[in-house]
C-alpha cells in the first residue's frame, strides 16, 4: 500500500460515516478513494450535474447552494468536518438536486460512486451497511431542514 | 380577622339583628347584605331586617336560578347569594394611578380615597372560605412575589363580617366535600345560626374582639343548651341536605396527570367559553392591566379589571393565544381551581358554593367533569403528596 | 417623580420610576437597544436573566428582559424587538423620551451555579439579550469558570445581535462563539442549521455544565433534548420562559403555567421541571 492509502485508510476509520463500519468494508472502499484538497470558493459540484461521488468532508465546511434568480446564491445548508455532503449518487437518476461549494479551504475523502453502486449491488451486507449509514444521515438533515421550516424566529408579522 | 372564640354562645331574636345593623351602621360601617334585586339574592345596601329577603328560598340547579316561597319567616332562607362579595373587597375595576404628562416625563398619583368601611351580613361558609382564599392569593406574602396587592388589603382592613351559617343548601352545594361548610370557619367578626323551630332566634358565636365590643351593644342573653343543640341541628340539617359531593382524593396529581384526557374536548363541545363561571366564583382573582390615555394624550390612566382564563386573548403572546381551544381553556380552569391552585396557595381554590354550575348557561357541573375524569382516568394515579 | 399622594398608603406593586432614553441605538431592522438612565434615585440594580416592566405614556406595559452589564453602573439596557404594540412605541423613542420602570422581577440565571465547570449557553434571536448580562457577568470573573461557551443561532446573518460585540468575543481564546443561521444569503460562508445542530460537536463537558438557554420556545424544546442527549443532566439546564404578563408580580394570573408563576417562579426555570411541559400542547 502507498502512502497515500494509509492516510486514506485512516481518514475513513475515524470519520464519523465510516468509523464503525467494518473493516474489510472499509478497505473496499479504500480501493476508490482519495483525497482532496478544497480552496475556499471551489465548486464541487452543480445542480444537474451527474452525481458521481460521495463526499465525506474531513476538514473545513462545504454550502449547499440553491440559484435564485434575482437572490444568487442561496445557501440553504452546510456540512461541517466529519459529515457527508450528498447522498443523490445512491438513488436514480443520480444527479445532483443542489450546487455545493467550499466555503472555507477544505479537506475532503471523495469516494467514487458508481463503485460504490456495483460493490453494494454484489455484496448485500456491505450494501445494507452503507444504506443503513445514509438513512442516518438523511433522517438528521430532514429533521434539521424542517426545523428551520418552522421559522420559529419569525413573528406573526412577519 | 377572627381570634378568641368566645367561650359562650349568644342569643338574639330578629329585633336583635335590627339592632345589630344598627350598631354597626352607627359605628360607621355600612352594612352590605341579601336583598332582593333583578330577580335574585344579591348583596345590597342594608338599613335593617326589614331589608332582607324574608321568607324567600332559592333554587339552584345547574343552568338554573328560581326563587321560590317558603311559607316562612326566615331571613336567610336561601343558600349562596347570585354574587360572592368578592366584588366588594375585590372590585371588577380598580383606578390603580393616574398619570399627568409634563415636557420631561410625568406625574402619577394614586386615587386618594381610603376604602369605605362596611360590613358584610350573611356570609355563607363557602364564601367565608372564599375570603380565606383570596387572603392567601392577595394579600399574603408568599415565595419572592415583590407585593401584596396593596388595595384588597386596605379594603379588607376595612371590613367586618357577620357570617351566617347555612340552613337551606341548594342542590348545587357542594362545601362538605371541600370541607369549608355548611357551619362557618375562621375570617368572621359574628356567626350566626339562624333558628326557626320554637322562638325564631339567632345563635351567635363571637370571632373577634370587636365582634364582642358591637354584641355588647345588642340585647343579647346567653345561649343555653337548647340553643346551642338547636344551632347544631339546623347545621346538621344542612349537611344531611347536601347530595352533591366532589372526591378531592388525589384530585391535583390527577388532574396534572389527565392532561390530554379525552374529557376536555369533550366538556369543549359543551362549554361557550363565556366566562360566567370564572365571573361568579368567590375565588378568582385574574385581572387585566388596562393602560388608557384621553384624547389630548396628555393624561393617562391604569386600571385593573376582572379577567377570564376563558378569554381569547388572556394567554396571547406574540403570534397567538398559547391557549387557543375552548378545550384547553376549560382543563386550565378546571385545572387551577381543584389541582394547581394547591401546590400554589397550600388549599384548593374551591369553596364548593356551587355558582358555576348555577350560572353555566348550558349547565357544566365541574363535580360531573371531575367524577367523569376519575371514573376514566388514564394513566396511573400518583400518590397525592401536596 | 414617582406617584403617591395618600400618606396612609404603602407602596405599591404598580408604582413606576421614571427613566430617560439617553441612548437609542438600532440592532437590527426590527431590533433596538435603549439605554435609560433613572431620573431620580439610583440605578436598578439587578441579576442575570431578571425583567422589568417598562411603561410607554398612555400606550401601555410590557415585560422587558435586562439586556445590559449587572456590573454595569448607572444604565439600565433593554433590547427590545418590535412586534407591534407597545414593542413598536417603545423601539420608536428617541433619546430625552421619558419611560416607566417596575422592578427588576423574577429569577434570573444564578450564573454563579456553574463555577468551577462549563457553562454553555445556548442562544436562539432574540433570546441572546437576557443571555448577554449572564455572559458578561461569567467574563467578568473568567477564572471562576472552566471552558465557557456560547453557540448562537439566528433567523438570518442581517439579524444577528451584537454584532460588534459578538466579534470581539469570537477573538477571545478563552471563549468559544459559534454562530448558525437559517438561512444564508450569497456570500455567506458561515454556518446554516437551527442552533440545535451546534451541540453535538461543541466544546464542553456535560458532566460538569451548566447550561444557559434563551429563545423561542420550539428551539429551546429541541436544544434541551440536545443537551440531554449529550449528557447535560436535566436540573443543570436552566430556560428563560415567556407568557403573557399583565403585572409581573404574581397578581394577574396570566402567566401561569400550570402551577408555576413565569413571573415570580421563573422565568429562569430548571429543565428537570419544564421538560414535560414543553412537550405539552396549549398549557
Amino acid at each position: 500500500m502507498t502512502t497515500t492509502t494509509h492516510e486514506v485508510r485512516d481518514l475513513l476509520r475515524s470519520h464519523c460515516f465510516t468509523r464503525d463500519m467494518a473493516h474489510e468494508h472499509v478497505d473496499r472502499l479504500v480501493e476508490h478513494a482519495e483525497i482532496a484538497q478544497v480552496p475556499a470558493g471551489t465548486i464541487l459540484f452543480r445542480e444537474g450535474e451527474p452525481a458521481q461521488d460521495l463526499y465525506l468532508l474531513v476538514e473545513g465546511r462545504v454550502s449547499i447552494e440553491m440559484h435564485v434568480p434575482g437572490r444568487g446564491a442561496q445557501v440553504v445548508d452546510t456540512v461541517e468536518a466529519c459529515e457527508t455532503v450528498g447522498w443523490s449518487w445512491l438513488v436514480s437518476p443520480y444527479r445532483w438536486f443542489f450546487d455545493a461549494r467550499a466555503a472555507t479551504d477544505s479537506r475532503v475523502v471523495r469516494v467514487d460512486a458508481a463503485a460504490l453502486r456495483a460493490l453494494a449491488e454484489d455484496d448485500p451486507a456491505f450494501g445494507y451497511a452503507l444504506m443503513r449509514r445514509v438513512a442516518a444521515v438523511m433522517l438528521e438533515r430532514m429533521q434539521a431542514a424542517r426545523l428551520r421550516l418552522a421559522d420559529v424566529y419569525g413573528t406573526s408579522q412577519s | 380577622m377572627a381570634t378568641s372564640v368566645a367561650a359562650q354562645q349568644a342569643v338574639i331574636t330578629t329585633d336583635g339583628l335590627d339592632q345589630l345593623i344598627s350598631v354597626l351602621r352607627e359605628r360607621g360601617w355600612s352594612v352590605l347584605g341579601p336583598v332582593l334585586r333583578d330577580g335574585v339574592i344579591a348583596p345590597g345596601e342594608v338599613t335593617g331586617v326589614d331589608d332582607l329577603p324574608r321568607g324567600v328560598g332559592d333554587d339552584q340547579q345547574p343552568a338554573r336560578y328560581r326563587l321560590r316561597e317558603r311559607g316562612d319567616d326566615a331571613l336567610f332562607g336561601f343558600a349562596s347569594p347570585a354574587t360572592s362579595f368578592k366584588p366588594v373587597l375585590f372590585p371588577p375595576r380598580q383606578l390603580l394611578w393616574r398619570a399627568t404628562a409634563r415636557d420631561d416625563g410625568f406625574d402619577m398619583t394614586r386615587p386618594d380615597a381610603a376604602p369605605p368601611r362596611r360590613a358584610l351580613l350573611g356570609v355563607r361558609s363557602c364564601d367565608l372560605a372564599a375570603i380565606r382564599a383570596q387572603d392567601r392569593v392577595l394579600a399574603h406574602r408568599w415565595k419572592d412575589r415583590p407585593g401584596r396587592d396593596v388595595d384588597y388589603v386596605a379594603a379588607r382592613d376595612a371590613t367586618f363580617v357577620v357570617a351566617v351559617a347555612c340552613g337551606s343548601p341548594a342542590d348545587t352545594c357542594f362545601c362538605t366535600s371541600m370541607g369549608t361548610g355548611p357551619a362557618p370557619g375562621e375570617g368572621y367578626d359574628l356567626a350566626l345560626t339562624e333558628v326557626l323551630a320554637d322562638e325564631h332566634r339567632f345563635v351567635v358565636t363571637v370571632g373577634s374582639e370587636r365582634g364582642a365590643d358591637v354584641l355588647d351593644e345588642v340585647g343579647n342573653r346567653v345561649a343555653d343548651h337548647d340553643d346551642v343543640a338547636a344551632a347544631q341541628s339546623v347545621i346538621d340539617g344542612a349537611t344531611r341536605a347536601i347530595e352533591r359531593r366532589l372526591d378531592t382524593t388525589g384530585l391535583p396529581a390527577m388532574l396534572d396527570a389527565e392532561v390530554e384526557h379525552p374529557l376536555w374536548e369533550d366538556v369543549a363541545q359543551r362549554c361557550l367559553a363565556c366566562g360566567n363561571c370564572t365571573a361568579v366564583c368567590p375565588t378568582c382573582f385574574c385581572t387585566s392591566v388596562d393602560d388608557v390615555s384621553d384624547l389630548t394624550a396628555e393624561n393617562a390612566e391604569r386600571w385593573r379589571t376582572w379577567d377570564s382564563c376563558f378569554t381569547a386573548g388572556f394567554s396571547y403572546v406574540h403570534g397567538g393565544p398559547v391557549r387557543a381551544s375552548t378545550a384547553s381553556r376549560y382543563r386550565q380552569w378546571m385545572t387551577h381551581k381543584l389541582g394547581t391552585w394547591q401546590a400554589q396557595f397550600g388549599s384548593s381554590g374551591c369553596v364548593g358554593c356551587g355558582r358555576c354550575l348555577t350560572w353555566c348557561p348550558v349547565g357544566i357541573d365541574i363535580t360531573a367533569e371531575a367524577r367523569a375524569l376519575r371514573g376514566t382516568a388514564r394513566t396511573s394515579r400518583r400518590e397525592d403528596t401536596t | 417623580m414617582t406617584a403617591t399622594t395618600a400618606t396612609s398608603q404603602h407602596a405599591s406593586a404598580f408604582d413606576l420610576r421614571e427613566f430617560r432614553v439617553t441612548q437609542r441605538r438600532q440592532d437590527t431592522r426590527d431590533t433596538a437597544t435603549l439605554s435609560l438612565a433613572p431620573l431620580s434615585g439610583g440605578p436598578l440594580d439587578f441579576r442575570p436573566g431578571q425583567f422589568t416592566m417598562v411603561y410607554a405614556f398612555g400606550v401601555g406595559e410590557v415585560p422587558l428582559s435586562i439586556s445590559g452589564d449587572p456590573a454595569g453602573g448607572k444604565l439600565l439596557l433593554h433590547t427590545i424587538r418590535d412586534v407591534g404594540g407597545v414593542t413598536h412605541t417603545l423601539t420608536r423613542l428617541r433619546r430625552g423620551d421619558v419611560v416607566g420602570v417596575r422592578g427588576p422581577y423574577g429569577h434570573g440565571w444564578d450564573v454563579t451555579d456553574g463555577r468551577g465547570g462549563d457553562v454553555v449557553l445556548v442562544a436562539g434571536g432574540i433570546g441572546l439579550a437576557p443571555l448577554r448580562p449572564a455572559l458578561l457577568q461569567i467574563l467578568a470573573r473568567r477564572s471562576e469558570y472552566k471552558r465557557v461557551v456560547l453557540l448562537y443561532g439566528t433567523r438570518t446573518p442581517d439579524d444577528v445581535l451584537f454584532a460588534d460585540e459578538l466579534e470581539r468575543w469570537r477573538g477571545r481564546f478563552d471563549l468559544e462563539v459559534d454562530v448558525t443561521v437559517d438561512y444564508g444569503p450569497p456570500q455567506w460562508r458561515g454556518k446554516v442549521g437551527l442552533v440545535t445542530s451546534l451541540i453535538p460537536r461543541a466544546g464542553f463537558d456535560p458532566s460538569t455544565t451548566l447550561a444557559l438557554v434563551c429563545g423561542p420556545e420550539p428551539m429551546m424544546r429541541y436544544v434541551g433534548a440536545a443537551l440531554v442527549d449529550r449528557g447535560v443532566p436535566r436540573r443543570r439546564i436552566r430556560l428563560s420562559m415567556e407568557r403573557a404578563m399583565d403585572c409581573g408580580v404574581g397578581l394577574c394570573g396570566h402567566c401561569q403555567l400550570r402551577e408555576l408563576f413565569v413571573c415570580v417562579d421563573g422565568p429562569v426555570f430548571g429543565y428537570d421541571r419544564l421538560e414535560r411541559l414543553l412537550w405539552l400542547r396549549e398549557v
